[in-house]
């Protein structure tokens, strides 16, 4: 693994020393890791839940105690203007 | 007097006979935080005037009316800073809304106080994580509470609280309280709503009790489970009496235990404790039964993989964008991003998400993630088989005592390595609980051991009735 392809698929830009850290140390984990490969799998279902539940749907209603008003959804936004998030521009 | 001293129980019955009311145990409570907090580390934030506001209005005939429960700092409670432990957070987001808990424990008359210390984002295994301050263990100051819910553990120890909840994403309930001598419970997976936690793995994550005694935890249970429209993973099933379990005989109880929990690397006077434990309860009536849970030794690297995979998921949401930390030296979109997400995230965070994305990254998702997730299949049917024979399993809940602050922070394995015996029961799904037995004596200090009890899916009565007849033994 490069650590650094990994870092910029999860946007977190490194320093080269915390890049050196990480590879050694998750070099070392995944090392770790690679005993399951010892493991037979063959024709078992993964698990992605620990319970069989499955397509959990609710009545396609807005419920009116369930909302946020706009100025509690921008009350922790870092920056607004005319209330809504401000960002970098993004188009030149 | 200091009201955090008492039980639930206790504060309660000191509620109805008049001797204390809601605002006076705030207020020693506050007092006692002032005091003795500072050398734990237990408490990030508290606030009285909130607090004593809730209090104006609260109904004492309700099953936790006037009971202050401190909250693990990733439970969103309105009006209140919740930030994970994170400086990512920090200072930079308030609460809109309640959790579904914090929802059930104010309809039930609790007072959410206090925001209890954690490892950031809950990853971690002895609180050293945390983005703000230390923790520490209030019956050896140079130690380690335990994590990740090490702050709700510690101060329910050092009685600066009556009780408090926290999550256990491997562990993270189960051990700290073992590890600082308070009971503590994970519920089923999807017993307790996940609405309104800061999310670390989702398919594991799981809100419990950290309580003084088995009864209070089964009580704090009883009013934060149940069904929850907001949150799908969330078992559509009745919740049982839990204080009924409390009192009743173990006679017949089959208890199993796992030879793999047992087997080398289990510091000598932990396994002291916990056969002592097992003796007290066959004494009791209860039968055990050796048993195997033969995949024990590959439940670690599955869980480092699906519980990373998930994290980095989930940690996506924070960009800089719409809450928490954004940078001021970024100059672009991008930059906001990486900058925000490199200046806020802690170091084992970070960790932990590089390793995530990376398991998910195309190429490596079928030999990483996919295998680990057919590896939790396996696991969690030793667990179904184990319990075709048994009610309960029991086991130590680390294998050592609480160790010194910094004698495992170079080595991230080596940490993980030490949730050996609790991160199981998160991947299958079932129930477990850490019941104190007894103490060992490391380096001057008298350390707390924890039994831990793992129960069938929904089993959690059993683990009370088991817990409470080995705590009253």
């Amino acid at each position: 693994m490069n650590v650094r392809d990994g870092a910029n698929l999860a946007r977190i830009r490194l320093t080269d020393e915390e890049a050196e850290e990480y590879q050694s140390q998750l070099d070392q984990i995944l090392q770790y890791v690679e005993q399951l490969n010892q493991i037979d799998v063959d024709g078992i279902e993964p698990t992605a839940h620990a319970e069989d539940v499955f397509d959990v749907i609710r009545d396609d209603v807005a419920i009116a105690t369930h909302q946020l008003s706009q100025e509690a959804a921008l009350s922790n936004a870092p920056e607004t203007a005319h209330d809504q998030i401000k960002m970098p521009k993004v188009v030149e | 007097m200091n009201a955090a001293e008492l039980t639930i129980s206790q504060l309660r019955e000191a509620y109805s006979k008049g001797d204390l009311t809601p605002a006076d145990a705030l207020q020693s409570i506050a007092s006692a935080i002032d005091e003795t907090d500072g050398d734990i580390g237990g408490y990030l934030s508290y606030d009285l005037e909130l607090a004593l506001k809730d209090a104006e209005s609260v109904d004492l005939s309700k099953p936790l009316g006037g009971v202050p429960i401190a909250l693990k700092d990733l439970i969103n409670a309105e009006g209140q800073p919740c930030a994970a432990a994170s400086r990512i957070l920090d200072g930079k987001y308030q609460s809109p809304y309640d959790a579904t808990v914090v929802r059930k424990l104010r309809e039930a008359g609790a007072i959410p106080f206090g925001r209890a210390n954690m490892d950031e984002f809950a990853m971690g295994s002895s609180n050293e994580n945390s983005g703000i301050k230390p923790c520490r263990n209030p019956h050896d100051t140079d130690r380690i509470p335990g994590g990740s819910s090490g702050g709700s553990a510690a101060v329910v120890a050092a009685k600066t609280a009556v009780a408090a909840l926290g999550t256990d994403t491997g562990g993270s309930i189960r051990q700290p309280a073992s590890h600082c001598g308070v009971v503590g419970v994970k519920p089923t997976y999807g017993r307790v709503s996940r609405y309104g936690l800061i999310a670390f793995a989702s398919s594991l994550d799981q809100c419990g009790p950290l309580t003084k005694t088995v009864e209070d935890s089964a009580l704090l249970l009883q009013t934060i489970a149940g069904p929850c429209e907001r949150d799908s993973t969330c078992l559509d099933a009745e919740v049982p009496d839990y204080t009924a379990a409390i009192g009743q005989d173990i006679k017949g109880l089959k208890i199993g235990l796992p030879k793999e929990y047992f087997a080398e690397g289990l510091d000598p006077a932990v396994k002291e404790k916990v056969e002592n434990a097992l003796k007290t309860l066959e004494s009791l009536g209860a039968e055990t039964i050796e048993i195997s849970l033969p995949n024990t030794d590959h439940a670690v690297a599955t869980y480092y993989i699906i519980a990373t995979a998930e994290a980095s998921a989930n940690l996506a949401r924070f960009d800089g964008v719409r809450y928490g930390h954004r940078s001021q030296e970024a100059d672009d979109l991008l930059g906001v991003y990486e900058l925000s997400r490199d200046e806020g995230f802690g170091a084992e965070v970070k960790r932990r998400i590089l390793l995530g994305t990376y398991v998910l990254s195309s190429g490596y998702y079928d030999a990483y993630y996919l295998r680990a997730q057919k590896v939790r299949t396996l696991i969690r049917q030793d667990f179904t088989t184990a319990f075709e024979k048994v009610d309960v399993i029991a086991s130590p809940v680390s294998p050592t005592p609480a160790f010194k602050i910094g004698e495992k922070s170079s080595d991230p394995l080596a940490m993980y390595l030490a949730d050996i015996y609790t991160i199981s029961a998160n991947l299958a799904g079932v129930c477990g609980i850490s019941v104190p037995c007894g103490s060992v004596s490391e380096g001057g200090s008298d350390l707390p051991v924890g039994l831990q009890l793992l129960g069938k899916p929904l089993g959690e009565s059993d683990l009370f009735r088991a817990a409470h007849a080995l705590e009253t033994a």
